[in-house]
């Protein structure tokens, strides 16, 4: 058969299915989102249960029972998603499981679509969990096979923890034809094993101790994952060798030719925790002096400083605590070239701008023509004008709503917060009007508990619902709101207005984004009210409202005899489908981006924007 | 080891042009001819209307999905100024297939400081040993499509000989990506692109 272009996310799914997993759970994140919707594509031949949780802890924790019944279970989220899913992750180390458990949480160096660059391999020492770091999608698929067996073998969830360029690096690979979920044996009663006590914990900690600082070190010194390669570099009278990690391995392997130095010693760890504390004896005995080439924390770089000291080692090691790599941000081919070539001391000038290069500006994400948020945000603004305020925004493609010109975003924390936040700010200052901003899907991922907060403990804050009915930032996954699940479901679908309700928020008015007069109100009356009020702002995400099955709506256009040069749809809004042209000192709209939103058509003073023809519209 | 021979081609855009298209079907040509492949896409964030770059590399012993700086034999940009933004990563003697059409960020609209691209355009000229531009919205016109640009300039990149797969290989795997109802058109806008690139 021949190849076929594998994305790394989609070889985690196969490799999962090919260990025969019977469950598959998890909540989107970029660069993990492709998992999940991977593993139910094949949903049908394997047998496999698949669903998008509410939320990671959710998703460990169902992933928990269908394990302690014996299944095979895979767990996925992105790296936060881990600060989510800590508390079911840190008592199932403890616990263990019955079903071999893989738990992916994928990195994201840079950070290129995340909070956050912490280091899931420091969070798999933290909770006492093996972790697995793939350094290409090949490689991911062996390695989440492996995992179940070590999971099973001793008796613990184990982690596989990708980065963005695993995930979303494709390659050519072969597919084998998948295996159906294995059998089970059922759950087994056996409240000492599944019920977690202080005393029992007490003697897990004996025996996770015991494993992961006795029996995997030396268990891990042979597996094929953590290798050693080439010979060391000679150069000052020294012995020179490279350790790494995940991709950083490709970008070694890519630079040494650059620098004619191929066949020069690396060592690459597959299993950063537990360390492979012989084969890194082994290692350290070729070389003196070490650069450690690794994204994120300095994992490898401290646990060879630890090794040369328990063993009393003269080697030096030097990377991000030393200065010599980049201490945040993604390495790439071009910044590992450049830390090996001072290592090596072959110099070679980093590669620089031509001094002719035109200045560029910068294009930073932005919410996308006909975007539904844009409405709502415009609104609030609108409403609030010259009044106290506070905007607490949240995770997902409105946090765009921070940029100019809707300026609309003073808070960002994580998902969840922008509810809670916001009540904080009104209990330190209650003079200002404090609003939330949450998605549909955040809101069930970790906004419900907020609203309950804050109703309970009596806080005046109005929460703004940007419902456009999918999870839209990490590609339109389905939520509880959407009313289908992964399985391909029709289901009931959980009204968020009839929630709100029922915790005690009031008045909960419902509003479509695009009806700018309709929207203003209905923000005021909410803001006017006393205690926890809402709006909903409901109208389907632009990306989903343009495929089949939705009307489209007429493009807008700008009747330049109208047009009065003013730049307020353009200045009020920043749609990126609308532009101005200098000389004629006119608006202009894009119509490859225009979506017929009207949005600018209601903010125009002039009237100058309308509705084209609709012949010319179904062009 | 043995001699390899590798190809890398790198596609730039702004977030939602569909440079994801070109990329798997350059990729689809080279396997279906038995060639490797590794490549990557920006997927997140900056899909909405960022920066975006599609890494496709062809040939064997290679293990970075990332195109070294220098490396990439062809630049494929959708925009302008995103080309000469990734200009650090085209080789020496390496060749730009571009669209002449530039797309303003909302950040240039609002400042009323918007870039010129025939100054970017001509950067490019400067630093490349060949640069095909190809003015996307008059050659969609044409095609009666607002959507063909992707195939347009690859069938520009296809006709510099410097792609590691042909005409007819592009054609192929427009046959296995593409709805069969648009492989026709798709079929025009490679040739299209190609006659235009001369």
């Amino acid at each position: 058969m021949p190849e076929q272009m594998i994305m790394g996310n989609q070889a985690i799914a196969l490799g999962a299915l090919q260990a025969g997993i019977g469950l598959a759970a998890g909540y989107p994140g970029t660069p993990s989102s492709e998992i999940i919707e991977y593993v139910a594509k094949y949903r049908k031949e394997t047998g496999v249960y698949v669903e998008w949780s509410v939320n990671e802890k959710a998703a460990v924790e169902v992933a928990a029972g269908a394990s302690y019944a014996g299944a095979r279970v895979l767990v996925t989220m992105k790296q936060v998603g881990l600060n989510v899913a800590s508390d079911p992750v840190m008592c199932l180390s403890y616990v263990g499981v019955k079903g071999g458990m893989v738990i992916v949480a994928a990195d994201d160096p840079g950070p290129i679509s995340s909070q956050t660059e912490q280091d899931t391999r420091q969070f798999a020492h933290f909770s006492k969990l093996p972790v697995f770091d793939p350094s290409s999608p090949e490689e991911a698929y062996e390695m989440v096979q492996d995992a179940f067996d070590y999971s099973e073998k001793y008796n613990t969830p184990v982690i596989l923890r990708p980065t963005t360029r695993v995930d979303h690096g494709y390659a050519g690979m072969d597919i084998l034809p998948l295996p159906k979920a294995r059998r089970i044996e059922g759950f087994v009663k056996d409240t000492k094993r599944w019920v977690i006590f202080p005393r029992t914990s007490f003697l897990n900690h004996k025996r996770v101790f015991d494993r992961n600082e006795h029996i995997l070190p030396d268990v891990f010194s042979s597996v094929k994952y953590n290798s050693i390669e080439g010979t060391a570099v000679n150069a000052g009278g020294k012995k020179l060798g490279v350790v790494t990690s995940g991709i950083s391995y490709a970008y070694i392997k890519e630079a040494l030719p650059l620098l004619d130095k191929s066949g020069a010693l690396v060592m690459k760890v597959g299993t950063p925790y537990p360390f492979p504390e012989k084969k890194a004896l082994e290692f350290l005995s070729k070389a003196d002096e070490i650069l450690a080439v690794e994204e994120l924390d300095p994992v490898l770089e401290h646990e060879l400083v630890y090794i040369c000291g328990k063993y009393k080692l003269g080697n030096t090691i030097r990377g991000k605590l030393t200065g010599d790599v980049q201490e945040a941000g993604e390495n790439t081919v071009e910044s590992v070239k450049n830390a090996l070539a001072d290592f090596y001391g072959t110099g070679g000038s980093p590669s620089v701008p031509p001094a002719d290069m035109p200045e560029l500006p910068v294009r930073p994400p932005v919410l996308c023509a006909g975007c539904p948020h844009r409405g709502s945000f415009y609104a609030v603004k609108q409403a609030m004008k010259g009044q106290k305020t506070v905007y607490c925004g949240d995770i997902g493609c409105y946090t765009l709503g921070n940029a100019l010109p809707l300026d609309m975003c003073d808070t960002c924390l994580c998902m969840g917060a922008d509810i809670t936040m916001a009540q904080g700010f009104f209990h330190a200052e209650n003079d200002r009007k404090c609003f939330s901003f949450i998605g549909d899907s955040t809101f069930f991922a970790s906004g419900l508990t907020g609203v309950v907060n804050a109703v309970y403990n009596q806080a005046h804050v109005t929460l703004c619902i940007l419902d456009n009915s999918t999870t839209a930032m990490t590609g339109h996954q389905p939520h509880p709101g959407t009313g289908v699940t992964m399985m391909g479901d029709i289901v009931s679908k959980i009204s968020i207005e009839k929630i709100l309700t029922a915790v005690g928020v009031n008045p909960v008015l419902t509003v479509d984004p695009f009806d700018l007069a309709a929207s203003v109100d209905a923000v005021k009356k909410a803001a006017a009210a006393e205690g926890v009020s809402a709006v909903i702002f409901k109208s389907p995400c632009i990306a989903v409202a343009q495929e089949p099955g939705y009307a489209a709506q007429p493009k807008q256009a700008v009747d330049g005899s109208k047009c009065i040069g003013c730049r307020k749809c353009i200045n009020e809004l920043g749609c990126p489908a609308v532009g101005f042209k200098p000389a004629e000192k006119k608006a202009f709209i894009e119509p490859s981006l225009c979506t017929g939103c009207s949005l600018c058509s209601q903010v125009c003073p002039a009237g100058a924007i309308t509705a084209e023809k609709t012949e010319e519209a179904h062009e | 080891m043995s001699e390899t021979v590798h190809t890398s081609i790198l596609i730039c855009g702004v977030g939602g042009q569909g440079t994801v298209l070109a990329a798997k079907l350059i990729a689809q040509a080279a396997l279906a001819k038995g060639v490797h492949v590794r490549s990557a896409e920006t997927i997140g964030m900056a899909q909405r209307g960022g920066s975006v770059v599609s890494h496709v590399r062809l040939g064997s012993n290679m293990y970075s999905p990332l195109i070294p700086h220098r490396g990439a034999d062809v630049l494929i940009a959708f925009e302008p100024c995103e080309a000469v933004r990734s200009i650090a990563y085209l080789r020496e003697g390496g060749v730009v297939a571009v669209s002449s059409k530039a797309v303003q960020p909302v950040s240039a609209s609002l400042s009323g400081k918007a870039f010129d691209a025939e100054s970017m355009i001509s950067f490019l000229k400067k630093h490349a040993s060949r640069v095909m531009v190809l003015d996307t919205d008059s050659l969609c016109v044409q095609l009666g499509s607002p959507k063909a640009a992707n195939t347009l300039l690859l069938g520009a990149a296809v006709s510099s000989g410097m792609l590691g797969v042909t005409m007819e290989d592009l054609k192929a795997a427009l046959k296995v990506l593409v709805k069969p109802g648009f492989v026709e058109l798709n079929e025009k806008a490679l040739a299209l692109g190609a006659e235009s690139a001369e």
